[in-house]
């Protein structure tokens, strides 16, 4: 018996939790402190999270196609099923883009992307405090039609190709002749990596740096990469530790944990790396227009800010350094909700400053939505993952990964 | 036990037996020079002797020597310097990294990689020396105390940093590198016929004796060593972008510079691992250990790393744009620098960095010794060309018009980079001599993992399709 069961107790659990989600998106659509820009905000702020978690299992899928990686066959269908969420999180991300972009038509300022106003760029009114002649000169680039393009263009093949490794990964387990379905996956894999490593970088740009319009790094979509492919195994390890305490994945053992850990391990220190060179330039050089964006965090959202960065690197940094952690289920499901928790306000830390102003809001309406998109998440997840077996049959590494030893 | 998949080809190629890859390591060492080996050997003796001449030359007059002027006040100095030390990183990053994620390939090619890296940290330290203008006053950076002078080294300047990266760095290197070395000189020694060999050998081999208790203690420090190596792989050419980076000149204000340096040094010192290893393998006779399939690896990680480069040149031009900033339209990746003066440095850095590596996607030209090997040195002159971009064509056009200027090098700046060239070989090709190329000791220990002899099951493609298309036996007739 290799199949997962998605209890009704825990679909309830998760139907539970998405009615949080719609009766705090109800409260905030006729709550009129919320309504605006707070309501549209904290969909950003879940849709990035959720969605960054699904598209790092992609990359990460698509990974170890091209690295030949043997090891990870055994927990394949784990990130394959996170991979499943994409298509959903890419749309609460474009509800915000549209959502931003109609307010901006009708040259409202309670909106996500401040850019989008009107006014921000009309030249003939050059309205004060709104009007913006550094957008003027992004016009090219920083345009509602064009941003939509790009993001309907990215997210579609984005999904496209991750549906389509899963579903040849799927079919391989059904037929004897197996390989030429995973040289065609190598290829998939090849042509998905280099897309995304490319369009990564400016959906960063275009959904998250667009925030505070005015600032500019050219490390963002490294960093935020980074953030995807951490959390993406994270999830990974939680969701194979889940299904195994279910008594399913026998095969799974504490080599693959190891290595699972190995990757949360270098990934956060490498997250740790990337935030730091990026925040100590912009502070070493104190440039007016570069430091305004940690002056306006370290100012004003001084507790989420700090603890999440002394957190994020140096918890995983102490603790999984040593071989007997990484191997210990334990450790990790601590390690790996904790840096959930951290990165999920290492995000809100990117999202609110820009949109919500220097004065943090935390409330009934950010906890309803945060527990909405967990019910939605994990019921997306833990259904797909149900429809399949979660063992692997067939795979030219398979072998390999059943005899891993680290 | 280890279970290799039907699809994954053998990393030792010839049947070696576990005498066999003894016999094979030590003939090098144990043989006599051939005359191609003198022939470079003295090529490289006479450049090294050029460049000890221009670097005297350098001392006694004086920096004016150079062509440096006050709007380019770096030039040929740091950008060999920089490229002298991102070389390096392939080969941390072979022996450390690699070794942490058990990756077995690197094991025929660490040796002469870290061997690399140690010779290029010793090149480009001389350069900043050298800038210095006056060398016998170099320990001014350390941090002495006042006595000596009337002012401590500033920790505040990422110059200092890089005092302390690069000679950490350059210190667990060699230290890494002679461990890895001691079995292997103690196989030397227990084989050696003369006596002369005999005592250099047992000195050199620190008296190992391959007892049990020896082997576990040399793997601890294996693996403590390269944990402590991989965060050097990142820190020493993360501290020498902030050179650039904590600065406010724009083009070098950039937050991509640490990762976007430390991709570069990999895609570069790569390719001079290649560049040394195809030669070594034919000219040592070592064509089944250093196999087709390492250098198709070595040029998959060469792409990869290309690749992340690419897109943060992309970042890099992009962002420019964004600032909207009239001075950051002047930075070396913008459309000003390439209709500028220096658009010929400019379109050398893209073309041999961005545009000509592209075909390494196919696995037939991975697989192409020659293509690979020409390619291996065209990446290092396209990525000598972007430290070259970097400095002296984000100084070139200055903030006030009048101090625009142009630079091109002196016979003596030529002369030290030829020199420091002619060091790095004549050290590579006594090291190919006198030391074991090869990892030995560690590499049996994988003999039965990945050797052919020992391959179970015996290696047997399901369809012949699958054959044809990816080669498994025309990488072994490649080979042979």
């Amino acid at each position: 018996m290799s199949q997962y069961t998605f209890t009704s107790k825990s679909r309830y659990t998760t139907f539970g939790l998405m009615a949080i989600g719609v009766l705090a998106l109800a409260y905030g659509a006729i709550n009129h402190d919320i309504s605006g820009t707070r309501f549209w905000a904290n969909i950003l702020l879940e849709g990035l999270f959720f969605t960054f978690i699904a598209l790092g299992a992609s990359f990460f899928m698509a990974l170890q196609y091209v690295a030949q990686a043997g090891w990870s066959v055994v927990v394949k269908r784990m990130y394959e099923a996170l991979t499943t969420f994409l298509p959903f999180g890419l749309l609460a991300i474009f509800a915000v883009v549209i959502a931003s972009a109609i307010g901006g038509h009708a040259n409202s300022a309670d909106i996500v992307y401040k850019w989008m106003q009107s006014d921000a760029t009309d030249i003939a009114k050059k309205v004060p405090g709104v009007f913006d002649e550094m957008l003027v000169k992004k016009h090219l680039y920083l345009n509602v039609p064009f941003v939509i393009i790009r993001t309907i263009i990215c997210a579609s093949l984005w999904v496209y190709w991750v549906r389509l490794l899963r579903k040849r990964s799927i079919e391989s387990d059904l037929t004897g002749d197996f390989l030429p379905l995973h040289y065609k996956n190598v290829k998939t894999a090849g042509l998905f990596i280099i897309f995304f490593g490319i369009t990564e970088q400016l959906m960063a740009w275009d959904w998250v740096m667009a925030i505070d319009v005015d600032w500019h790094s050219t490390l963002f979509g490294w960093y935020l990469f980074d953030d995807m492919w951490l959390t993406g195994v994270i999830a990974t390890i939680l969701l194979t530790l889940h299904v195994r305490r279910r008594g399913l994945l026998k095969e799974v053992n504490e080599n693959h944990m190891h290595n699972l850990g190995l990757w949360m391990f270098s990934l956060s220190v490498l997250w740790g790396y990337l935030w730091f060179f990026q925040f100590m330039f912009y502070w070493y050089t104190n440039i007016p227009d570069e430091v305004v964006y940690f002056q306006a965090r370290i100012d004003h959202y001084r507790l989420p800010f700090w603890i999440m960065f002394c957190i994020n690197l140096l918890v995983p940094l102490i603790v999984l350094m040593t071989r007997d952690t990484k191997r210990n289920p334990r450790y990790l499901i601590l390690i790996g909700c904790i840096i959930m928790v951290t990165h999920w306000i290492d995000a809100y830390v990117w999202v609110m400053p820009g949109t919500l102003g220097l004065t943090p809001k935390f409330g009934f309406y950010e906890i309803g939505i945060l527990l909405g998109f967990i019910g939605l998440f994990l019921y997306v997840v833990l259904s797909n993952l149900a429809k399949v077996p979660v063992s692997v049959k067939n795979h030219p590494y398979l072998e390999e990964s059943l005899h891993h030893h680290l | 036990m280890h279970q290799d998949s039907i699809i994954r080809e053998p990393l030792l190629l010839g049947k070696k037996t576990y005498h066999q890859v003894t016999e094979d390591i030590a003939r090098p060492v144990e043989g006599k020079a051939n005359k191609y080996w003198w022939a470079l050997f003295f090529l490289a003796v006479i450049a090294w002797l050029w460049g000890i001449g221009c670097m005297a030359y350098t001392v006694g007059r004086g920096i004016g020597t150079w062509n440096l002027n006050r709007t380019i006040n770096w030039g040929w100095d740091i950008t060999n310097f920089v490229w002298w030390i991102g070389i390096g990183h392939a080969g941390t990053l072979i022996s450390a990294v690699l070794c942490l994620f058990r990756q077995r390939w690197r094991l025929t090619i660490n040796r002469s990689a870290e061997a690399m890296t140690i010779f290029a940290v010793m090149c480009a330290a001389i350069f900043p020396v050298l800038h210095m203008g006056r060398p016998w006053l170099a320990y001014f950076v350390f941090p002495l105390p006042n006595q000596f002078g009337s002012l401590w080294a500033n920790f505040n300047s990422p110059l200092l940093w890089d005092v302390f990266a690069i000679s950490t760095y350059f210190s667990v290197s060699i230290v890494f590198w002679y461990l890895g070395l001691i079995p292997d000189f103690a196989m030397i020694r227990d084989r050696a016929k003369t006596k002369s060999r005999k005592i250099l050998y047992t000195l050199f081999s620190f008296g190992w004796s391959g007892r049990a208790k020896d082997w576990q203690r040399f793997e601890e420090v294996t693996i403590v060593l390269a944990g402590i190596c991989t965060p050097l792989v990142f820190s020493v050419h993360s501290i020498v972008s902030s050179d650039f980076a904590t600065g406010v000149v724009r083009g070098w204000h950039s937050t991509v510079y640490p990762p976007y340096f430390v991709a570069g040094a990999i895609f570069s010192g790569m390719a001079m691992v290649l560049t040394l290893v195809i030669i070594g393998r034919k000219v040592l006779d070592l064509e089944e250990y250093i196999t087709i399939q390492h250098i198709e690896t070595m040029n998959k990680v060469m792409l990869t790393m290309g690749s992340v480069v690419g897109i943060a040149y992309f970042a890099e031009f992009f962002q420019a744009w964004y600032s909207g900033d009239p001075n950051e339209s002047f930075i070396y990746l913008s459309w000003n620098n390439a209709k500028g003066v220096y658009g010929w440095a400019f379109w050398a850095l893209i073309i041999c960095n961005n545009l000509l590596p592209q075909v390494l996607w196919h696995k037939k030209i991975r697989r192409n010794l020659y293509i690979t090997f020409i390619l291996s040195i065209v990446i290092n002159i396209g990525m000598w060309f972007e430290r070259f971009d970097i400095i002296v064509t984000d100084l070139y056009r200055d903030y006030i018009p009048s101090t625009w200027t142009y630079y091109s090098p002196s016979w003596v700046e030529v002369g030290i980079f030829v020199g420091t060239i002619g060091m790095f070989f004549t050290f590579f090709l006594l090291f190919a001599r006198w030391f074991p190329f090869i990892a030995q000791a560690e590499l049996k220990t994988t003999l039965k993992a990945t050797g052919d002899l020992f391959h179970n099951p015996p290696r047997q493609p399901k369809s012949t399709d699958f054959v044809a298309d990816h080669g498994t036996h025309a990488a072994v007739e490649n080979v042979h």
